[in-house]
């Protein structure tokens, strides 16, 4: 099941991309971020918070005269490690501030050479979180793809841990756990278990903790691997993907542009904040899912599509630029056409068959119908099967199951259930549907293909043509306009000193 | 004079009803048992537990069929939606410019930290919904999207500053009550601020209806399936009514 596209539009729509990364790329060599220097920091073993809730990461960051800042946070913990003889840890336990040190007074060597083991003690766990997650997935090898993904969102992490258990049995390969609704604006990460959220679960290291540890005993039990996820996003990006990396989660919502366009989160600062995060995902083997489905669930979904796959080229680019793989690199698409529409169900095999074509070895996540979907939870199911039918046939990686209540209340697990049966029935069903069929040449699903991939092109041409800073401030992407100095989080953007230090941007660096 | 309905399956007044549930247990045969009696104990008769099974450790679904003793006289019902008569954009344009003789400024947000717009959008954007134009497309609204996750201390200055007439606020997640506090918070925020009585504020979201809006003293709610037309209609109309009030 094949779709005659243009090589050579595609080899210029990935050249376009590059062009467009290209000085995004140099801003970002050239700056930094509290949120970066925050996640150096943990990395070094500055996790925790003062009883106030405050984490040390932030209260060590924000304390730092801005010159100093300007050379790297962890340099300012080096010179405080070399002069008390104290870990980061016990650091950032005792409150003990930089304020408290002469800058400068401590040599850049020595600063360096202090710290050496605890920067390869965090590497050397990042790696042992991958090894060890290699090692399960070798052992308890999970269903084939369409992987299914389903949510967990009670606001409490212990009914949390039950529905994800639940969901498991029923067939769940991959748990997320969506975040309280604003926590993407807040510029900190919140310690501790949390048992109070409003439409999801606040992510913090020891939620992540609780539900790797319900999941790895699910998963001896299935004897298949069962994944968990969450969100790099937001003003805490780099930080959610050093716990990540920690704590063993396999992916995290990642995605160059959303932050800016969907929650006006200042573009610089996500830009920063991505490339570094992503850099971490790449080094833990987390596979990132974009956020596509955004585009589609705010417009029109048939004008959408050349805007989801000009954002799929430039997700992919920023994210090798990063040291990603392809196989790490899961660019998003949804299935949101007006189920009114004739023909829709064709346009959105089309679009996901292109995507597939496209980027073959990228593990494509596909999310569902949520715009369309109302209170009919009997059309609601129905609508998610052709959904369900159209992952299978087109293989998509990461399916993100649809739940029939969508639009009425976060999923109860009753309806998780519900979803799940639907997907695994027409999964199974139609399996090798796919190698089955053709397209006719110069079909409706064929030309579709041609005119998204046509259109796509036309755009990056504009946006390489204008920069692409200058597209997103004249609203090129999903009608919605930012400036390159608005946005919540431009404020913890600093330009780099020339004798900056990030010693784990030097060791993550591809 | 009172009329009474009850659900119909196939018969009038035989008062079908379907629902489908999940207990917190294994299941067995006891578990549809337990169904059964769950749903008899809600004072349902005539109870078929038509399809029962185990969807995780612990946990059973349940579809149930049963009659329910109770009926409603419609003679008794008060929900008035917040609809006024049908008007297109063009007469409420022109309604505007007679009655009103000026634009009406209208502001659009998603409150708390909230941050589904879909339903802010599809009543403001140019586009509109279901081929019914949104209010940025009729020349006598001056509208301001402010998007999502907007604080209520925020919107309330923006009113201020920016001499809204109708405030719309959106909220979708309506979780544990979220939406209730963040819309009476607005409430009473204008009032405090003595603003309350000079803008129309308007609820909407999924969930809203025009009663529930009433309740928490707004001036309307538009629940799912909204057009833009019909808020746009009600705004106009309530403006061209007070203008006449004044004269």
């Amino acid at each position: 099941m094949q779709l005659r596209i243009d090589p050579g539009r595609v080899a210029g729509a990935r050249r376009l991309a590059a062009t467009i990364v290209d000085p995004v790329e140099a801003f970002i060599e050239t700056h930094s971020t509290v949120a970066v220097e925050r996640a150096a920091l943990r990395l070094l073993g500055m996790n925790g918070a003062a009883e106030d809730g405050v984490p040390h990461a932030n209260r060590f960051v924000d304390d730092l005269p801005s010159e100093v800042l300007a050379q790297g946070a962890v340099r300012a913990v080096g010179a405080l490690v070399a002069e008390t003889g104290h870990s980061p840890a016990t650091l950032a336990e005792r409150g003990l501030l930089p304020s408290s040190v002469a800058c400068g007074a401590v040599p850049e060597a020595a600063a360096r050479a202090v710290l050496k083991p605890y920067v390869a003690e965090a590497l050397n766990r990042i790696d042992a979180r991958r090894a060890e997650r290699a090692a399960l997935l070798a052992r308890l090898p999970q269903l084939p793809p369409p992987l299914l993904y389903v949510i967990v969102a009670s606001g409490d992490i212990y009914e949390d841990r039950t529905a994800a258990v639940a969901a498991a049995e029923a067939g769940a390969q991959i748990i997320a756990v969506i975040r309280s609704t604003g926590q993407s604006l807040l510029d900190f990460v919140p310690e501790g278990a949390t048992t109070e959220g409003f439409g999801g679960t606040y992510a913090t290291q020891a939620n992540f903790a609780i539900m790797r540890e319900a999941l790895d005993t699910v998963s001896e039990r299935l004897g298949r691997y069962v994944m968990l996820t969450n969100y790099a996003s937001g003003l805490c990006m780099p930080e959610i993907a050093a716990l990540a990396a920690l704590e063993r989660l396999d992916m995290l919502l990642n995605d160059s542009m959303y932050g800016i366009l969907f929650r006006d989160i200042n573009m610089k600062r996500t830009f920063v904040d991505q490339h570094f995060s992503r850099m971490l995902n790449a080094r833990s083997g987390i596979v990132i899912n974009t956020g596509e489905d955004n585009y589609l669930t705010t417009a029109d979904a048939v004008e959408q599509a050349p805007a989801v796959l000009a954002s799929q080229f430039i997700n992919e680019e920023f994210a090798h630029r990063a040291g990603l793989p392809d196989a790490q690199i899961g660019l998003g698409d949804a299935y949101e056409i007006d189920p009114d529409l004739e023909d829709g169900f064709l346009y959105a095999v089309a679009q996901a068959q292109l995507a597939r074509q496209l980027f073959p070895d990228a593990p494509l996540k596909y999310m569902p119908p949520t715009k369309h979907m109302t209170g009919d939870i009997f059309k609601g199911h129905l609508i998610d099967a052709l959904f369900n039918l159209t992952s299978v046939m087109t293989k998509q990686t990461i399916h993100l199951c649809g739940m029939p209540t969508e639009a009425i209340h976060t999923p109860f697990l009753g309806d998780r259930a519900l979803s799940l049966e639907n997907a695994r029935y027409v999964m199974t069903t139609a399996r090798h549907f796919g190698d089955e069929i053709e397209f006719k040449p110069g079909g409706i699903v064929e030309r579709r293909a041609q005119e998204v991939l046509r259109e796509s092109h036309e755009l990056l041409e504009r946006v390489a043509e204008r920069g692409l800073m200058a597209s997103i401030e004249t609203g090129f992407f999903a009608d919605v306009r930012r400036s390159p100095n608005g946005g919540r989080g431009f404020d913890g953007v600093f330009e780099r000193d020339a004798c900056y230090w990030n010693p784990f941007e030097d060791a993550l660096s591809p | 004079m009172s009329r009474y309905v009850k659900p119909y399956g196939d018969t009038l007044d035989d008062g079908k009803v379907q629902l489908s549930f999940t207990l917190p247990m294994d299941w067995s045969e006891a578990a549809d048992e337990a169904a059964r009696r769950l749903v008899v104990a809600m004072g349902f008769g005539d109870v078929t537990v038509a399809e029962g099974r185990s969807i995780a450790s612990g946990f059973s679904f349940f579809v149930v069929y049963a009659s329910t003793p109770a009926s409603v006289d419609l003679a008794a019902l008060a929900a008035p939606a917040a609809r006024v008569a049908k008007l297109t954009m063009e007469q409420i344009d022109a309604l505007i410019r007679e009655s009103v003789r000026r634009k009406i400024r209208v502001a659009g947000a998603c409150i708390g930290t909230d941050a589904h717009t879909v339903g802010i959008d599809a009543i403001l954007n140019m586009k509109g919904y279901r081929g019914d134009y949104g209010l940025e497309r009729y020349k006598e609204f001056e509208t301001f999207n402010l998007g999502s996750q907007v604080s209520i201390e925020r919107l309330v200055e923006f009113v201020k500053e920016e001499r809204i007439d109708a405030i719309l606020v959106s909220q979708v997640v309506t979780q544990k009550g979220s939406d209730v506090q963040n819309f009476t918070a607005l409430g009473e925020l204008l009032e405090a601020e003595g603003l309350r009585d000079r803008v129309l504020l308007i609820a909407g979201g999924p969930r809203m209806t025009n009663l529930l809006a009433n309740e928490l003293g707004y001036d309307a709610g538009f629940g799912r399936g909204t057009l833009p037309s019909e808020v746009a209609a009600f705004i106009a109309t309530r403006f061209a009514e007070r203008q006449t009030v004044r004269q």
